[in-house]
């Protein structure tokens, strides 16, 4: 059973195996052209198949967006070192539930992306980091793996290729942070999930401190497809440097939110409207943050955009991971700016002094705020703290607390005036009544 | 210490997962599973897995504090985890938590008195579009509403 409803707008290319009856066997991945693509690339060089990730424009999922053949190309070829494959199913960004469907209808769709991914740089050996909350699909996976050794497309000489490559799970224990790929690799080798600092980057020094292929989910699930139908057809799918489709998940007030694989490029009104059925109880749109908690927000009239990589950019915010938050006319902006900073300040790893001490300086002023103790000068107080926590820590965890938050007093500022003075927050007594 | 023979085949295989020489990248799996099975993770665990690795029990213990999930209290046998983060936020996640603080009279990483259920308020567990979503210990429950939260707990409850 599927989670909810497709949706006729979508265009599937990564998830058009979900719902098929058994969807997650072998038996049904080989019957839907599964592991054909993986026979493909084992006739072809290296360069031939990052080349073709490359004409591809495949941009990683996890949400930075950076173009993964030229990442691949990163690897060196000559490094005595081993090489590994890493995949990021630490899917935690709020708003974001989509990496969970990959792995639990089409498992097999991920192990060959990442053996494709394998014989691109010459590496033997793949880690799924899963979140620990995800524990029935590291079983899932487990059975998968097992499957795919059995019917010979794991371990040694695959498929009569020459090719040998080994897959493991490994268990996350709790922790947004080890989403950020560094602190990922140290969680992996069994320690803090505190970031490194970079460069090396994963690519030239990652697992183990050898050279590391480190992308999300959806973009090794990507490469199959990439790989059997050519680089050029997927690249077509979306808009100019912004390959294929992706899996937005609709969350927040619409009528019918759920996972949907959209072209990128998709227009973000169409997609609350058309796709997500509008805004629930026929409200009006007041914000939409586009692509997880991370995002700086988008104001209702903001929100007619192509959704890919760098029209979002121009709009000054992120596509991110895919997360589409929507938030009707009741919603209180200070509320879901302090709930974002709660989130945000829980999971600051510490070791940055920006970001541990602004996260939680952060959400005390908020939290003050929404209870009515605001003062007028606590208003560009927050982005003033905020702004002097941009790019001043090693990963981007902090650049993800101070962005959204400045994007909320700016574009909201009306909001956060009207809960000066003790005043109560003006929609409590709104959502109160909604909710009777 | 002794554990589960199940337990036991899934520790040598973690052990062979990784490089030579990198068999301290299986604590976090060992620490999760061992939780599983024992309940929490005790002194007893701590030290075993720590020989085991071949690492120090103040390095599991550094690791272990940095974890959401690893716990060296017992929580309840059923660990109910509420999320109100942004999604569950918008569609009553906070209605949910506190009819669940209501229900079984105990708050944030409490315990029952019985033992039997415990509670966390919880941040993102990736169901976003299926949001308000709680997790009973590994399970995921979507669309929680508190009507269906109170028969989930009833249901629980008549197990015993």
């Amino acid at each position: 059973m599927l989670y909810n409803e497709p949706s006729p707008l979508e265009v599937k290319v990564l998830s058009r195996r979900f719902g098929l009856p058994d969807s997650q066997s072998i038996n049904t991945y080989l019957a839907h052209e599964g592991y054909q693509a993986f026979r493909k690339a084992a006739a072809m060089t290296p360069d031939d198949i990052i080349n073709e990730v490359k004409i591809s424009s495949l941009r990683g999922r996890g949400g930075a967006g950076f173009p993964t053949g030229m990442k691949w190309s990163f690897v060196p070829r000559n490094s005595p070192k081993p090489k590994y494959i890493v995949v990021n199913a630490d899917e935690s960004e709020p708003g974001t539930c989509k990496d969970r469907l990959l792995m639990e209808y089409d498992p097999h769709q991920l192990i060959e992306g990442m053996m494709i991914a394998g014989l691109a740089v010459d590496a033997h050996t793949g880690y799924i980091y899963i979140r620990g909350e995800y524990r029935y699909l590291i079983n899932l996976m487990d059975r998968a793996i097992a499957e795919a050794y059995e019917r010979g497309y794991l371990g040694k000489n695959i498929q009569g290729t020459g090719f040998d490559f080994d897959v493991y799970t490994h268990t996350g224990a709790g922790a947004y942070e080890c989403g950020e790929e560094s602190a990922l690799l140290e969680s992996l080798e069994g320690k803090r999930g505190i970031p490194r600092i970079r460069p090396p980057f994963p690519a030239v020094s990652g697992a183990f401190q050898c050279p590391t292929v480190l992308n999300n989910v959806e973009t090794y699930c990507a490469v199959p497809a990439i790989i059997r139908d050519g680089g050029a057809a997927f690249a077509a799918l979306g808009t100019p440097k912004n390959g294929g489709t992706r899996l937005f998940c609709l969350s927040g007030h619409v009528n019918r939110p759920g996972v949907y694989e959209l072209p990128m490029g998709f227009n973000l009104l169409r997609m609350i409207n058309e796709v997500g059925g509008g805004v629930r109880g026929g409200k009006k749109l007041k914000a939409v943050i586009p692509g997880g908690s991370s995002c700086p927000v988008l104001k209702a009239e903001e929100c007619d955009l192509a959704m890919d990589f760098d029209t979002v950019a121009q709009a000054k915010s992120m596509l991110g991971s895919g997360g589409v938050v929507v938030m009707d006319e009741d919603t209180c902006m200070v509320k879901a700016a302090l709930r974002i900073m709660k989130f945000y300040a829980h999971e600051s790893c510490g070791w940055c002094i920006p970001c541990r001490e602004g996260t939680i300086w952060l959400r005390k002023l908020l939290d003050r705020f929404h209870a009515g103790f605001g003062q007028q000068g606590d208003i560009p107080l927050i982005g003033e703290v905020a702004k002097n926590m941009l790019g001043r820590t090693f990963c981007p965890l902090g650049d993800a607390a101070a962005m959204p938050t400045i994007s909320f007093v700016e574009k909201f500022y009306d909001e956060f005036e009207a809960h000066l003075d003790g005043k109560p927050c003006p929609y409590e007594e709104v959502n109160r009544f909604a909710l009777a | 210490m002794t554990f589960s023979p199940e337990l036991e085949a899934k520790f040598e295989k973690l052990l062979r997962s990784y490089p030579p020489g990198r068999q301290r990248s299986a604590l976090i799996p060992m620490l999760m599973f061992a939780q599983d099975e024992v309940g929490s993770v005790t002194p007893e665990v701590i030290a075993e897995i720590a020989a085991r690795i071949g690492i120090s029990e103040l390095q599991v213990r550094e690791v272990l504090s940095y974890y959401s999930m690893l716990h060296t209290k017992p929580m309840g046998k059923y660990h109910i985890q509420v999320c109100t983060n942004i999604s569950c936020l918008l569609t009553g996640g906070e209605e949910i938590w506190e009819q669940a603080r209501k229900k079984l009279g105990c708050g944030h990483k409490e315990v029952t008195a019985d033992g039997q259920f415990s509670l966390e308020e919880v941040e993102c567990i990736g169901a976003c579009s299926w949001a308000p979503a709680i997790q009973v210990n590994y399970d995921f429950h979507h669309n929680v509403t508190p009507e269906k939260f109170n028969a989930l707990i009833d249901s629980l409850r008549k197990l015993h």
